[in-house]
């Protein structure tokens, strides 16, 4: 452990061939920070397991009769949209509660490129992971009408398909936006379940009880617009809806965030 | 070169930063001194963009760092060895920086080597690293891109004294090469054995820069005598400081001739007679810094 430095060439004092860190190498570097912990690759992980073991509870205990497509879709939604909010939240908050942000900020000072490779590492892990549960959501409905001795049915078209890619992108995203805004691990993490459980559950009461809200909702309920992409796709208005809505919850504070990290001190 | 200017950070009232200018030159390390909450680790994380400052700034070879297109190649950072993610592997730490600088990849077992981390305690994860273990990966991190400068705070926390001395060799054949080095230290056996230059600050302020020579002539002369009152008197009625030690030496602020010739007038018999050199810094440090308390509680 005593080693001594012999090197006997002269520290390089003229750097007139320094490049910018490239975009490419930044989103690889990001991507591999969210797989490099046991954390975070058990995490990645849990998106095969959980596919695994939900089309697998279909599978054994759905009624032979409505085993279909649809219904192993429905089946691995759920966690998904826990796990890649998650996935998305640490890629952000480690840099802050780990700490290793020090290193991570002062190898790259433009945080905005930082967060921004982030951001496209966690979109393309949503992008891969649920083609890839769709995948398994397949397997299992093969299996599911084979052992039950029922027609297979296919009831997912490739738009809605799309459509489910776009949602759990979009709560993804939401995860990411938490994370640059609030940069602690705990702290975006219990805001997460605030607002897509606590949230929806107030507008809808709102929704009941106050005529005047009605037809608010839907231009300002995230959640709710979210929704529609995963029954069947939503209308002209909806897109619309679904618009405002996000501007209004994942746009808005996106923006809040970055400015806050530009700003703030990494300690 | 690093060149810090007029660089002040305040906290809503608190001002940690205040008005600091401060060169470090290459082929020289210079150290940085302050006691706790004096503004070294502040100043350290401004001129590396971690934070913002209130006015004034700091330049690496005349750039901003934030302005650097590569600054891990052009300038190495070590602040905190234990800030890195504890759930990684110290061999991932350092492919992650080489990746992020576009390094070849024969780069990290060599700074592995260079640091003394052999391979088993490269596939360790950090968590289970001692604080010795952390500050050679920070080096080796700090090191990877082939930096003309470098910046560390505390580096020598936590080694072991052949660790110690071992981060001495390194960092004076690193400035020997022509590097810049400006780190900061509580230990001041260890600044004194390796830095060429001084900067100290108390409350935010410099309260003495030069090189080491220069602080440290300023420390004045200790003499000895077995009749040691009547040196101080002899000393005093010559218009001169002088003051006991502990250790029953005298000190003062006078060159080591003129005390010479003082005693010779009195008739005393000196048996040591040196300029404070060799004690000086710690003297020098709580001296000034001192003396900056009591101007906090001053005003």
């Amino acid at each position: 452990m005593t080693a001594v430095a012999v090197q006997q060439q002269p520290v390089h004092v003229s750097r007139a061939e320094a490049r910018p860190v490239p975009w490419s190498r930044l989103t690889a570097v990001e991507l591999r920070k969210m797989f490099d912990t046991r954390s975070g690759f058990w995490l990645l992980a849990s998106i095969a397991i959980t596919s695994v073991l939900a089309s697998g509870a279909v599978v054994l205990f759905a009624p032979d009769d409505q085993i279909s497509y649809r219904v192993f879709a429905t089946a691995f939604g759920f966690p998904m949209a826990v796990i890649l909010p998650m996935i998305a939240i640490l890629s952000v908050t480690s840099e802050w509660s780990q700490r290793s942000g020090l290193t991570t900020f002062t190898l790259v000072p433009r945080r905005g490129r930082v967060i921004a490779a982030k951001a496209v590492a966690a979109t393309a892990v949503g992008v891969v992971s649920i083609p890839l549960a769709f995948a398994i959501g397949a397997v299992g409905n093969l299996a599911g009408s084979a052992l039950a001795g029922t027609e297979l049915i296919w009831d997912v078209s490739l738009v809605q398909a799309l459509y489910i890619v776009l949602a759990n992108v979009l709560g993804l995203l939401v995860g990411f936006m938490l994370g640059v805004l609030i940069r602690s691990s705990a702290g975006a993490i219990v805001a997460y379940f605030v607002y897509s459980l606590l949230l929806p559950n107030l507008f809808g009461l709102l929704a009941a009880t106050q005529e005047w809200f009605r037809d608010l909702q839907p231009w300002v309920d995230f959640n709710l617009s979210q929704g529609r992409l995963f029954d069947g796709g939503p209308n002209g208005d909806q897109w619309a809806q679904l618009a405002t809505s996000g501007s209004i919850w994942l746009v808005l504070p996106l923006a809040v965030g970055l400015a806050l990290t530009m700003r703030s001190e990494v300690k | 070169m690093i060149t810090v200017e007029s660089l002040t950070k305040k906290y809503g009232g608190f001002t940690a930063v205040d008005d600091i200018s401060l060169t470090a030159g290459p082929g020289r390390v210079t150290g940085f001194l302050g006691p706790n909450g004096a503004g070294k680790s502040t100043t350290l994380r401004v001129m590396v963009g971690l934070t913002p400052p209130t006015s004034g700034g700091a330049a690496i070879s005349g750039q901003r760092f934030a302005d650097l297109p590569n600054p891990g190649t052009e300038v190495g950072v070590l602040l905190d060895a234990s800030a890195q993610h504890a759930g990684r592997t110290g061999r991932e730490i350092l492919s992650i920086a080489r990746h992020t600088m576009g390094l070849p990849a024969g780069r990290v077992p060599e700074m592995l080597d260079l640091v003394g981390l052999s391979e088993a305690e490269a596939d360790r994860r950090v968590r289970n690293y001692s604080l010795g273990m952390r500050q050679r990966l920070g080096i080796a991190c700090a090191l990877i891109g082939e930096p003309a400068a470098l910046i560390l705070d505390e580096p020598a926390n936590g080694l072991d004294p052949a660790g110690i001395r071992w981060m001495r060799d390194l960092l004076r054949d690193y400035a020997d090469r022509g590097g810049t080095v400006l780190l900061s230290s509580h230990l001041l056996n260890e600044i004194e054995a390796i830095a060429d230059d001084l900067v100290v600050i108390g409350q935010g302020r410099i309260v003495a820069q030069g090189t080491k020579s220069e602080l440290l002539q300023a420390s004045g002369t200790v003499a000895r005598t077995p009749r040691i009152e009547d040196l101080a008197r002899a000393l005093v009625a010559s218009g001169l400081s002088a003051r006991t030690t502990a250790d029953g030496a005298l000190h003062t602020d006078a060159d080591p001739e003129l005390v010479g010739q003082v005693a010779l007038h009195a008739g005393l018999a000196l048996t040591e007679l040196r300029s404070a050199e060799s004690t000086g810094l710690e003297e020098i440090f709580l001296e000034l810094t001192a003396d900056t308390q009591r101007e906090g509680a001053a005003a």
